[in-house]
């Protein structure tokens, strides 16, 4: 992961900053700059999302890529989040407690590194409410 | 608009094919498809390559420059194009194919797909793949390809109620298939049980629930239909070739239960071509995880949204059923060279047409229908093929 | 000029592992130890957690509980001897966190176990010089005991984050008063992944040499005695050391009963005192006086009298109290111990 490409978005991803088109009222995280329901007439604004939301679906992973094959097994899931937009994160709980329609907030952690020399790479997983 | 035909097919074998590079893979593919025709490299105006990721499985992009050129027809300066969509690259390769037919830009094309994904790790390739999906918000936090079908499978159990047995069936099938096609990386029947027992990857889906990593390569020749007895006693003809697109990410869709975009291409396709549902006799669909067959036989409309589980259990898309899916052995036990898949799939599709198959072969097959899928759904493509 | 608290946060991961299963795994007997240490569990960070992370949830907290605007923090210093980095600060990363950058300073501190007071310090004073109106202070580990070795029972993981400041105090720093030597009762060198100790010697010329001497220290300058207050809290390293220092200087069982945190949390080093400082604060009525004295190995304690005022209750909720984030442990054993931690060389 390119320090860089991570580094742009670290408001989005410590703080869940996203974006919210004003003329329609829909918001969007992860962040988008143009309103796929309005486009050009979209006026889009930064929003900083409250990080509670709920479980639409999830899985628990077994094998992973290199990066995140240390922490195998998680639960990855699709959150959505209480002002609308999906996301797909990380459950930090046992795989047996997690399920469709449970209430989850955000917290900080670790998501992986580049190797024992490389970056950190920090971000938002969620937790059982 | 000129209709266009398939006048030669090529296919290799696929597998863990360590002997052969992608371009002994291409070329092999591309040889039998101008023999199938009778027409010699020198007669081909334009060249479509269908590759996902040769940049990160061999360290080598520009594959357009590169399929002339190790064709032998460099000198001839044929204009040559690598076509992208993830898994959907071959479906995309074949349409954009079809096009310049079509359009009357060039008369005798061929269309290929290809894929060399063997060269690096396990781990190298399940982040590649990864790559289909959405890098930034999917896999940098901790998504796998696996890991988002899982999810859809969970969420169509839930609505549904499709169970872990009618998941499986998918897998015992297409192995069947599979066992009847001497190209297939997977030769061996298996059983429920097989699939049930095997490790987990993704909860819901195990190991036999997924494709695996292949080598492999397809081409097929396109000509103006008006021409296309010049070529062969057995044209198949196009009758529709349909796109749509989709957001990529999987949490931004309508739905998690329903490819959009297949559902989308294959309403285009059917218009464009005519024909119903009922029309078609036989189909390869994009099998990547037993979910996948089981969406897409829904979203292209052959079962009622939530039934493809029951039919594909009771024998509705098996030999002799209402609508015969992937005889070849699908993306499961045929294999899936990501970038040759869609090309495959209308290679079996012509061959079924022409009635070549032998013991996978479906009585009386007129019409017959391809999809190819890229990532979760962001990119569908889809084919109706008919005598 | 009045100085004081003006927010607190706390953050403890849920993992425990007991004192017993350690001692299982290197045949020691548990009741000696627990008799000796006077601690029986001690907090364990899950496999994605580290200094950073804890730093940051305790940092928000902090801001959540005073509802304070985080562009208003001109400081962030964060202590710990486990920071993520030897060269990159974790205080820019809480700093990013909280929404306080990009106009504030910030940097790193380390002085062992009393890295977050000397954070307080800092603070109060470029609140005090009119640099800044708000700046936190982070004492925070995810502290590491060598496999077999003594500290393993107690090294534990934990965060306390304050904001110091001029307006909205909940408690006021009265004084600080600070003793510094230079003494290697405790060390690890650059590129070490485990400290090492000079046995007995960390106990008088350590830790007693300096608590008491920063505690004196502090009561002269302020001419007050140990029953002017009404709380106490130490470094508690384990639940020995620090009850003989309070009595020591006069204190009673009753006034460090509430700071003394360590019998089911172990050592959270950076983080210990402050953590005992902030199970105060979470009880403590407006009036009351609290006694804090840190100590760091190598050594040096920092000592500080604080005045709770009526502001403290206004500040009772957006935050768990220290009771509520040991309530709900999660018991591991020794082998997921050893995963979490990444005592495992792959």
């Amino acid at each position: 992961m390119a320090v860089a490409r991570f580094w742009r978005k670290i408001p989005s991803r410590y703080n869940l900053v996203g974006t919210k088109c004003e003329t329609c009222n829909t918001y969007y995280f992860p962040p988008r700059l143009i309103c796929p329901l309005c486009r050009r007439s979209g006026v889009i604004r930064e929003h900083k999302f409250s990080g509670i939301g709920t479980v639409v679906t999830y899985t628990t992973i077994y094998s992973a890529p290199e990066s995140f094959s240390r922490d195998v097994p998680y639960v990855l899931a699709i959150v959505q989040l209480d002002e609308g937009p999906k996301l797909t994160t990380q459950i930090v709980c046992e795989p047996s407690e997690v399920e469709t329609g449970m209430r989850v907030k955000s917290v900080f952690r670790k998501l992986s590194e580049d190797g024992p020399e490389g970056v950190i790479y920090y971000g938002t997983k969620f937790v059982p409410l | 608009m000129r209709q266009v035909a398939i006048v030669g097919t090529g296919c290799t074998k696929f597998g863990e094919m360590w002997g052969k590079s992608l371009r002994n893979l291409f070329i092999e593919a591309g040889l039998v498809a101008l023999e199938g025709a009778g027409i010699g490299g020198a007669d081909v105006e334009a060249l479509y390559g269908g590759n996902m990721s040769s940049g990160r499985f061999i360290e080598q992009e520009h594959i357009g420059s590169l399929l002339a050129d190790h064709s032998g027809l460099s000198a001839t300066h044929i204009p040559s194009t690598r076509v992208e969509a993830a898994c959907a690259s071959g479906g995309l390769a074949l349409r954009s194919g079809i096009i310049a037919v079509a359009s009357g830009y060039h008369d005798i094309v061929v269309a290929a797909g290809i894929e060399k994904m063997t060269d690096v790790g396990i781990g190298s390739s399940i982040d590649a793949l990864a790559s289909a999906a959405d890098r930034e918000w999917e896999a940098t936090v901790g998504a796998t390809f696996p890991g988002l079908y899982a999810m859809m499978a969970r969420a169509h159990m839930q609505e549904y109620g499709t169970t872990r047995e009618q998941l499986a069936h998918v897998a015992v099938k297409n192995h069947y298939h599979g066992s009847l096609n001497p190209r297939a990386q997977f030769r061996n029947k298996i059983t429920i049980d097989t699939v049930i027992n095997s490790p987990l990857v993704a909860d819901p889906l195990r190991l036999y629930d997924c494709s695996p990593i292949t080598d492999g390569a397809a081409a097929v020749v396109l000509v103006p239909a008006e021409r296309a007895r010049e070529f062969t006693d057995t044209p198949i003809y196009v009758k529709a070739a349909a796109q749509a697109s989709d957001t990529i990410a999987l949490h931004d869709r309508r739905s998690l239960t329903t490819i959009d975009a297949t559902v989308v291409a294959a309403e285009r396709a059917f218009k464009m071509a005519g024909l119903n549902r009922s029309d078609i006799d036989v189909a390869e669909v994009h099998d990547c995880f037993t979910i996948a067959e089981i969406m897409a036989i829904e979203d292209l409309g052959f079962f009622e949204k939530g039934q493809g589980g029951p039919a594909t259990l009771d024998g509705e898309t098996a030999i002799g059923g209402k609508v015969v899916i992937n005889t070849s052995g699908g993306l499961k036990a045929c294999g899936h060279p990501v970038g040759a898949t869609g090309i495959k799939q209308a290679v079996e599709i012509v061959e079924q047409l022409r009635g070549e198959l032998g013991k996978r072969q479906v009585d009386a097959a007129e019409v017959g229908l391809t999809h190819n899928v890229g990532g979760t759904g962001g990119t569908a493509v889809v084919h109706i093929l008919a005598r | 000029m009045l100085i004081g608290i003006t927010s607190y946060g706390v953050y403890i991961p849920k993992f425990r592992i007991k004192v017993e299963e350690i001692a299982r795994v290197w045949g020691d007997d548990p009741e000696d130890l627990k008799k000796g240490l006077k601690v029986f569990e001690k907090s364990v960070p899950d496999k994605d957690e580290d200094a950073a992370t804890i730093a940051v949830e305790a940092a928000r907290y902090a801001v959540n509980r005073s509802k304070l605007d985080p562009q208003k923090i001109g400081s962030v210093y964060v202590g710990s001897e486990s920071h993520p980095y030897v060269v990159k600060p974790t205080a820019t990363i809480v700093a990013e966190a909280i929404g306080a950058t990009p106009e504030l300073t910030a940097a790193d501190y380390e002085f062992a176990c009393k890295a977050g007071t000397a954070a307080v310090q800092t603070s109060m004073g470029l609140v005090a010089a009119g640099f800044i109106d708000y700046g936190m202070a982070i004492g925070v580990d995810v502290a590491q005991g060598a496999p077999g070795d003594a500290l393993e029972f107690t090294a534990a993981a934990g965060g306390a984050a304050f904001i110091v400041g001029k307006k909205r105090i909940i408690a006021e720093i009265e004084a600080t008063y600070s003793y510094t030597t230079d003494t290697s009762d405790f060390w690890r060198r650059e590129g070490q992944q485990y400290p090492k100790h000079g046995g007995r010697f960390t106990g008088e010329p350590g830790y007693f040499k300096h608590v008491l001497a920063a505690s004196n220290g502090l009561l002269k300058k302020l001419d007050t005695a140990a029953k002017d207050y009404d709380y106490a809290v130490f470094h508690q390293p384990n639940g020995k050391l620090p009850v003989k220092a309070a009595l020591d200087l006069g204190f009673t069982v009753d006034q460090i009963k509430q700071g003394l945190v360590v019998k089911m949390l172990g050592n959270t080093y950076s983080a210990s005192t402050l953590i005992g400082l902030a199970s105060i604060l979470d009880i403590a009525e407006p009036g009351n006086r609290i006694f804090m004295t840190s100590f760091g190995s190598g050594a040096g304690s920092d000592s500080f009298s604080i005045k709770v005022t009526d502001e403290i209750e206004n500040v009772r909720s957006g935050a768990p109290t220290v009771a509520e984030l040991l309530s709900k442990p999660v018991y591991i054993d020794y082998a997921l111990y050893a995963r979490h931690k990444n005592k495992i060389v792959m």
